[in-house]
């Protein structure tokens, strides 16, 4: 596939941010992308002509009941048949932030047996309790089984900004050390929060900045085809949208959030 | 029948509850001797249904689908017939 043929679909509903930026980045980098309202996408039964879906981040549906819970069962009653032919042909699912909070409400993430029912997991209120709104540092965990990391070499440290309230990711207590082996084993777990040098946060406050289990920041399915990150890559896309860019010597033009999508889009012009 | 269902959901044991200890904190402040704070959500459900075992089961079936993440809540309803 022409890199100019890809089409990517960007969701939005109401309460949903950041999609103008997710748009700019996929145009930026030659490829077709469009925001559409999901009424319009359930109106027009026209997901499948996209090659790959993003969902934004924000505060769908107000982030009632929990973020992300409503769009998601939303989402598997409307849309649930074109979601599943997405994920089974291998077409890239992005959730960012909210997105992610969707994917995993949704039960597209972790996904270990394929979507499931239920959600095998949660993004849950930050500890210590808050919005944190700042640049953190991920460390890349993937082994090159991700569609959107696989450019990235491991154990790359990268920098982006998070902007959430409730992203302190958890696993069943009962299940914690069995879904953690899971993740180790299908090569799902992608980022997790670390210092400037790569040291793990060990949930310790602020380098976590929301007390996730494992500094869990960012997982993908089994496939690699679906990924979702509490970061906002969109916004560290260029690396003038890094707070202290004019007091740094390097002068790259692309931020670290470029590499995923970078990664996604060399993925469909391989694959397909 | 009408019926309204109270569906409580809150965290279940183990999960630590951010918003419980900072309300504690704050109860201890102001000079109360609290232990803990657990937060949880109540939902008030007016519906219809043949009975009310139907209304539970109904409600069983939101809680699972929709009210409750069973990764870290707990959920228990108390079902009301409406006069």
């Amino acid at each position: 596939m022409k890199r100019e043929e890809i089409r990517v679909c960007i969701l939005r509903v109401g309460g949903t941010n950041c999609d103008a930026e997710t748009q700019t980045a996929f145009e930026a980098l030659g490829v077709q992308a469009e925001i559409l309202h999901a009424n319009e996408v359930v109106k027009r039964r026209n997901l499948m002509e996209y090659d790959a879906l993003v969902f934004p981040g924000g505060f769908s549906f107000g982030d009632y009941v929990r973020a992300g819970a409503i769009w998601a069962k939303w989402l598997i009653a409307k849309l649930g048949k074109e979601l599943k032919a997405f994920v089974d042909e291998g077409r890239p699912i992005l959730g960012i932030c909210n997105g992610f909070q969707v994917l995993v409400e949704a039960g597209l993430l972790p996904a270990f047996e394929g979507i499931s029912t239920y959600p095998e997991a949660a993004l849950a209120t930050n500890h210590p309790p808050g919005y944190n709104c700042r640049w953190v540092y991920l460390k890349h965990e993937n082994h090159g089984k991700c569609a959107f990391t696989f450019k990235i070499p491991r154990e790359k440290v990268l920098r982006m900004p998070v902007a959430h309230a409730e992203g302190r990711f958890l696993f069943p207590k009962e299940k914690e050390k069995q879904f953690l082996r899971r993740l180790y084993e299908n090569d799902q777990l992608v980022f997790r929060y670390c210092d400037k040098n790569g040291n793990y946060a060990n949930g310790v406050y602020p380098i976590n900045p929301n007390g996730s289990f494992h500094d869990i920041a960012g997982i993908c399915n089994p496939e690699g085809t679906v990924f979702g990150l509490m970061p906002h890559p969109e916004r560290a896309f260029y690396w003038w949208q890094q707070p202290d860019w004019t007091r740094q010597t390097l002068m790259p033009f692309y931020g670290d959030g470029n590499l995923i999508f970078e990664s996604m889009i060399e993925y469909l012009e391989k694959k397909f | 029948m009408k019926f309204r269902l109270k569906v409580e959901v809150g965290l279940k044991p183990g999960h630590s509850d951010p918003e419980g200890e900072t309300t504690a904190r704050l109860l201890r402040e102001l000079g109360y001797r609290v232990e803990r704070v657990n937060v949880s959500k109540v939902y008030t459900v007016f519906l219809e249904a043949n009975s009310r075992d139907e209304a539970l089961a109904k409600a069983n079936e939101m809680c699972r689908r929709l009210l409750a993440n069973p990764t870290k809540d707990n959920y228990t309803i108390i079902v009301e017939e409406e006069k």
